[in-house]
């Protein structure tokens, strides 16, 4: 018994001796961030958390990668509901509108001026501060990886048929794949159709054409938008798309299958695709020794004015019930990343493009798009910069969005295998996509998008 | 007077059961009770609050014609895997019974499957049934278009019954080669003396007495082919092409965590439940019947 009382004595006494000594040593504040991408980005944002570590020596930021976008969201949901969410986390773009009316988060802007740093909100470019921004022009978030759709073409190929630029409409595309066909290639241009695909095929496609995929002004304006993808040039251009398949102008290509969109063109099988400027290192990395090749703004139908397309990727949210600290230490990282070093870094090592002007302009001066493997990149920036972003062309503010891409990747897919016609199988998206937004708006009553 | 130490029988009963009661009620009782709450309201994914709605949920879900699609095509699944799964199982397992070369190499080998997780044997049966790269690119040369998982909605289901049927052969393997081994030796080797051939004993002997072992895995089998079938579908078809894999459970996850329908998944959970709780009920009642215990 005594020895018990004698062991209890001394653990009381050891533990009150380290609680007094802990003061002294003042240990930097942890925060966590969680995000969403893996495998080479996973190490490039690593690094890019150590070096914000060895930058200062108050704050330790934790970082976590949660494999993928989808699992980010969904692990920091069930964190939060457990009260146990990390201080900063990456969402990506479509889940925007469900971050918005979660209540659970802090705003990037009072955060960033609570604790004393001026950021400068015209500095981002405007088609990617629109995307993250309130319809009122508050910055809620910060836009982390940013990328936008190009066309990725082979130059070799398309030297065969007599050209050396890049089609610019979708009609000289149609006639340019059709010589390739003859000259011999066997698939000139590669497309995958699953829900992921949304993003190039309709949301770029809709902006860039001015086209709204939904009423309200792509949802900005209120819970009540519907889709309305069923009567715009995208119907047109579905039209078109699964033409070119029928005749053997188009291939599809996925992993599934065996050969993903992105390696089809690095390997020379395909000639053209659709991809983000995000693929543009892994291009460079893993193509065909000797392949031609560069990347143009996506194609538009003649006619029609161009405007900016939209950024792709996702922005970092800070999130509510932490303590002053740990917000302090959540805005310093947050600035560290605004930095336009920081770009400078995060683009050379990955394909995303730089979020600010100052940053894009850093870049520049230090030479950056001059040369292979990063020259060709500056087209994203054009492409994203072609206008001043309308009303339906800030973004698509939708909720659950993700249900309704996974949506369009069905009907594309019906419609493909010749199962619907074209025309009706928009029309099915629009009917189960508005059933969707039905019910993400009962899901949130009396509230509405800030 | 009485010195022994008594307990009422009904006090020692209650305490001896409460640590089981307790594990089932905080793992089973429990969740389904919050699923069942949660499928009469409409849930807001951050715990911001949430309305009652009473069955709207189920009516939303019932009225789907995707939804019905999702049942009809678990049915599908849970049918052609459920006759598959038990028919060459129960070819291999009545071949390695009668100890021909090698039995004993099989009898390990065959159960291996089993043992592989389902995500894992799902890549790999892609890489396999891919149209492109994989066996089938050979079958494709000769006959071109003739695989096409990406697109044919047909092909896709081969493909993940294909995958599903190979790892729970081992576990009816395992199963049926015990069943035929507690069979006495001496009813088999009476019979092959009164002249009774390899198929006549297996219709007349062994089939009958190992028909609890069969209704057995035919309640497994239909309930794990519900069950089981995600991590297949996730990695080898995402539910697609136009939702021809699109399976309940399948259903259930890109509703519940990709779409964060919450209210809408614990609604298809409780009818998924319930449809194994009928098709359960449904075996036991009519098929039991013509099962005989010894």
């Amino acid at each position: 018994m005594s020895m018990i009382k004698h062991g209890l004595a001394a653990l009381v006494a050891g533990t009150i001796s380290v609680s007094l000594a802990l003061p002294a040593v003042a240990a930097p504040t942890k925060f966590d961030f969680w995000f969403g991408l893996s495998g080479d980005l996973e190490r490039v944002v690593q690094t890019l958390c150590k070096n914000f570590n060895e930058s200062q020596k108050d704050y330790e930021v934790v970082c976590t990668s949660q494999g993928n976008y989808d699992a980010t969201l969904q692990n920091t949901i069930a964190a939060f509901r457990a009260g146990k969410q990390p201080t900063v986390v990456q969402v990506y773009d479509v889940g925007t509108a469900t971050m918005m009316l979660s209540g659970a988060y802090k705003p990037a802007d009072k955060l960033m001026e609570e604790n004393g740093y001026k950021i400068d909100y015209s500095d981002y470019f405007p088609g990617i501060a629109r995307y993250y921004a309130t319809s009122k022009g508050e910055m809620l978030s910060f836009p982390f990886n940013s990328s936008t759709a190009l066309m990725y073409w082979n130059k070799d190929a398309f030297a065969k048929i007599g050209k050396t630029e890049a089609p610019k409409t979708w009609e000289d595309v149609g006639a340019d794949l059709k010589a390739l066909k003859d000259a011999g290639y066997d698939c000139p241009m590669a497309i995958n159709i699953s829900g992921n695909e949304s993003w190039q095929l309709m949301e770029q496609f809709s902006a860039i054409h001015n086209q709204p995929i939904a009423t309200k002004n792509n949802g900005y304006d209120g819970l009540d938008a519907r889709l309305e993808v069923n009567k715009t040039k995208f119907v047109q251009y579905v039209g078109d798309l699964k033409k070119w398949y029928d005749e053997g102008l188009i291939k599809i290509k996925s992993k599934d299958l065996g050969q993903d969109m992105v390696q089809s063109f690095a390997s020379g099988t395909c000639e053209v695709i659709l991809s983000s400027v995000g693929d543009h290192g892994t291009v460079g990395k893993t193509k065909k020794e000797g392949l031609n090749w560069d990347v143009a703004e996506l194609p538009t139908y003649a006619g029609t004015e161009r405007k900016n397309s939209l950024v792709g990727g996702a922005s970092l949210w800070v999130l509510s019930g932490k303590s002053p600290e740990e917000y302090k230490g959540a805005a310093a990282f947050l600035n560290f990343i605004h930095d336009p070093k920081t770009a400078l870094f995060w683009s050379t090592n990955t394909g995303y493009i730089p979020v600010t002007k100052s940053g894009f302009d850093y870049m520049k001066a230090n030479g950056f798009y001059d040369k292979a493997p990063f020259k060709g990149r500056e087209t994203a920036i054009a492409s994203l910069t072609a206008s001043e972003p309308t009303d339906i062309t800030r973004g698509v503010r939708l909720g659950n969005f993700t249900q309704i891409r996974a949506e369009f990747g069905t009907q594309m897919q019906a419609i493909f295998a010749n199962k619907v016609s074209v025309q009706e199988g928009i029309d099915t998206l629009v009917k189960n996509g508005d059933a969707i937004l039905d019910r993400f708006q009962q899901t949130y009553p009396n509230k509405t998008l800030p | 007077m009485e010195k022994r130490v008594t307990f009422s029988k009904w006090t020692v009963g209650i305490l001896f059961a409460v640590p089981q009661l307790l594990l089932i009620f905080t793992f089973f009782y429990w969740p389904a009770g919050q699923a069942v709450y949660w499928s009469l309201t409409l849930q807001q994914p951050w715990g911001g609050g949430n309305i009652w709605v009473g069955l709207d949920n189920f009516r939303s879900i019932l009225s789907s014609a995707d939804y019905w699609n999702s049942i009809t095509v678990s049915l599908v699944f849970a049918a052609i895997s459920t006759g598959i799964v038990m028919f060459v199982a129960l070819v291999l397992a009545a071949l390695t019974d009668r100890q021909l070369t090698g039995s004993r190499f099989y009898r390990v080998v065959l159960i291996w499957p089993y043992g592989i997780a389902a995500p894992a044997l799902a890549l790999a049966f892609r890489f396999i049934l891919a149209p492109e790269a994989g066996f089938m690119a050979v079958v494709n040369q000769a006959w071109p278009g003739f695989w096409d998982p990406g697109l044919d909605g047909v092909d896709a289901m081969a493909s993940i019954i294909a995958a599903f049927s190979w790892k729970y052969i081992g576990y009816n393997f395992i199963f049926f080669l015990a069943a035929f081994q507690a069979i006495p030796r001496s009813l088999i080797e009476a019979s092959a003396m009164d002249g009774a051939g390899v198929i006549r004993r297996f219709w007349d002997i062994q089939f009958p007495l190992i028909t609890p072992t069969i209704f057995f895995l035919l309640v497994i089998n239909i309930t794990e082919s519900f069950q089981d079938s995600f991590g297949i579908v996730d990695i080898m078809t995402s539910g697609g092409p136009a939702n021809a894999t699109n399976l309940m459970v399948y259903k259930i996850y890109s509703d519940g965590f990709k779409g964060l329908d919450y209210s809408g998944a614990a609604a298809q959970s409780i009818i998924l439940m319930l449809l194994i709780i009928v098709l359960t009920i449904f075996q036991f009642r009519f098929i039991e019947r013509r099962v005989h215990y010894r």
